[in-house]
């Protein structure tokens, strides 16, 4: 074996070339590397040397590119079923496919069984909203964790910033249905995520990639959640149906156990479906964000309409405000995504000027929020929520302004889009700032409101 | 000699099924085989053989077991099925027309002059 040490790294580099193709599977691939070794074998035993007898047998292999696309032809099946989740080979051998389809459904479980339990200690009021995602967010962390052999180090830190936000959330005497148990009950999952994120990216979370990452993963994540919902609606529904012909009363049923369960497992199953197949998504991340580019400029334009048309900035009535908060948020979620969906390499296009109209819309749209909001404090003077709403637009105006900035450089052809994604992720952990200091500070200093 | 691509693809499912009958084979020990037969004037793509022999597979032509090389590897052997044989029959029926009516329409159009003159 020692002498032909050449000729198996020519064959394994041969194959990990044919590995890439999606319609070649691993068993082929076997039966190829059969043929190839049995043609080498034939030249060798004729006389050529090993380069020679390796030339000859690919050679007379054919063209790789041909091949596949017999392959393709052949197995048209197998370019739609990439997903596969526990890979035949290791589905026999108990391999690491496995042995993680294990660790997920445990986790699933436990998530769901955690919200169960919480729901029977606290009952369905105040106390659990201000917990759900404390009883959530372990076993998420859990299976990051794992995933990412984080060591005992980081696990301790994420630990010990996990305990701070609980006990921030727990330890003062907000009055109950307060402003600032809403707020805080709206802030902790977002102080969360972001500590989700560091576990996500292996402790590396000041490495702007990771960070990247995190966004479409995060995004992948909502689609995958979305997608199993769905799924899961369909069949409650169907059952449902079913049920009340033989005169049963699903709902208990639904309400104490399966939505309380099944929830928090989808979540962490739906991590699990993005972590095992990320390119499977990102096919399609482009494809949506180029649907809802256009789409949501559309109704960026119309709610600026609105907005103008309520009879000025300073007339905005307080449903409205928050309604519209709310979409900035979604437009700079589609961004953010849009961007982590980007070829970097790509040169300026349609695309990404539609995408500049929208940071332009966005801005207008919040800079009108901040009149309103403005003159609402004014005329009526302060209250927890108008400031956390302040605070939360003066982040998306400086995000969106600075975007905009570096947007407008970037279809000029004077920037690159790394400068962009940079922007981008450089600020995503003020956010993750705000929510710890409305979640920590707004209660004490509007008095438990 | 040079043989027309397509002829060689036209002939490969009766070639392969007619090989398989004469006993199991691999991969291979088939193409080793299409040289002996044809004294290795059907030139064929190795690689092209096994998208024929998945389809046939598929189509119910051929069954497939894995079984181990003499080196240790894994190694698929391929066997004809009954329905196999028959495509096979229905075949041969097919190509024993063709061949005939050739050699029909060349025999009354005469022998073509080996080598053409050109005007030079």
């Amino acid at each position: 074996m020692e002498a032909h040490a050449d000729l198996e790294t020519q064959i394994r580099s041969w194959r990990g070339y044919l590995q890439r193709r999606q319609a070649i599977a691993p068993a082929d691939l076997d039966e190829l590397e059969d043929h190839l070794r049995g043609e080498i074998a034939e030249r060798l035993a004729s006389g050529l040397d090993d380069d020679e007898a390796f030339l000859v047998a690919i050679k007379r292999m054919g063209n790789l590119d041909a091949i596949s696309r017999e392959f393709a032809n052949e197995h048209s099946d197998r370019l739609w079923k990439q997903l596969v989740l526990v890979p035949e080979s290791s589905a026999r051998t108990n391999g690491p496919g496995r042995r993680e389809l294990a660790v997920v459904l445990c986790l699933a479980a436990g998530a769901g069984l955690a919200v169960k339990a919480a729901l029977v200690i606290f009952g369905g009021d105040a106390v659990l909203a201000r917990n759900i995602g404390l009883v959530v967010f372990p076993f998420i962390a859990a299976y990051f964790a794992w995933k990412r052999r984080l060591t005992i180090r980081a696990v301790g830190i994420v630990a010990a910033a996990f305990a701070v936000v609980a006990v921030l959330l727990n330890v003062y005497p907000v009055a109950s249905g307060g402003s600032t148990e809403l707020l805080a009950i709206l802030h902790a999952p977002v102080a969360l995520w972001m500590l989700a994120g560091a576990i996500y990216a292996g402790g590396r979370w000041r490495s702007d990639a990771r960070r990247m990452d995190f966004v479409r993963f995060t995004g992948e994540l909502a689609i995958y959640f979305t997608l199993l919902a769905l799924g899961g609606a369909v069949l409650i529904g169907l059952t449902a149906a079913v049920l009340q012909l033989v005169d049963i009363d699903f709902e208990p049923i639904l309400e104490d156990w399966i939505l309380p369960c099944a929830m928090p497992a989808a979540l962490v199953v739906a991590a699990w479906l993005v972590e095992a197949k990320q390119n499977v998504v990102e096919n399609i991340a482009p494809v949506l964000t180029k649907v809802f580019t256009p789409l949501t400029l559309v109704m960026l334009l119309s709610v600026l309409a609105v907005l103008v048309a309520s009879g000025g900035p300073g007339e905005v009535d307080r449903e409205l405000l928050i309604l519209v908060n709310a979409i900035l948020v979604l437009v700079l979620s589609l961004l953010l995504y849009a961007v982590s969906a980007r070829e970097p390499l790509a040169p300026p296009g349609l695309f990404d000027s539609l995408q500049l109209l929208l940071v332009l819309a966005a801005v207008a749209v919040d800079a009108c929020l901040l009149v309103a909001m403005s003159s609402r404090i004014a005329e009526f003077g302060t209250s927890p929520n108008k400031i956390a709403a302040l605070g939360l637009n003066l982040l998306l105006l400086i995000h969106l302004l600075r975007s905009a900035w570096l947007g407008i450089g970037f279809v000029r052809g004077s920037r690159v889009v790394a400068e962009v994604e940079r922007w981008h992720t450089r600020y995503l952990p003020a956010y993750g700032v705000w929510a710890v200091a409305v979640v920590a500070l707004f209660p004490p200093v509007f008095a438990f409101r | 000699m040079h043989i027309d691509k397509d002829l060689v693809a036209a002939a490969a499912t009766p070639l392969v099924l007619g090989i398989l009958a004469d006993g199991d084979l691999y991969g291979y020990a088939i193409i080793k085989r299409v040289g002996e037969l044809s004294g290795g004037d059907l030139q064929w793509t190795d690689g092209m053989l096994y998208p024929l022999l998945h389809r046939l597979e598929r189509l119910g032509y051929l069954s497939s077991s894995w079984g181990i090389s003499e080196a240790g590897r894994r190694r698929k052997h391929y066997a004809i099925t009954a329905s196999g044989q028959e495509a096979l029959a229905e075949r041969q029926q097919q190509w024993s027309v063709v061949a005939e009516t050739l050699r029909q329409a060349w025999r009354s159009a005469g022998q073509p002059p080996a080598t053409a003159t050109g005007w030079a």
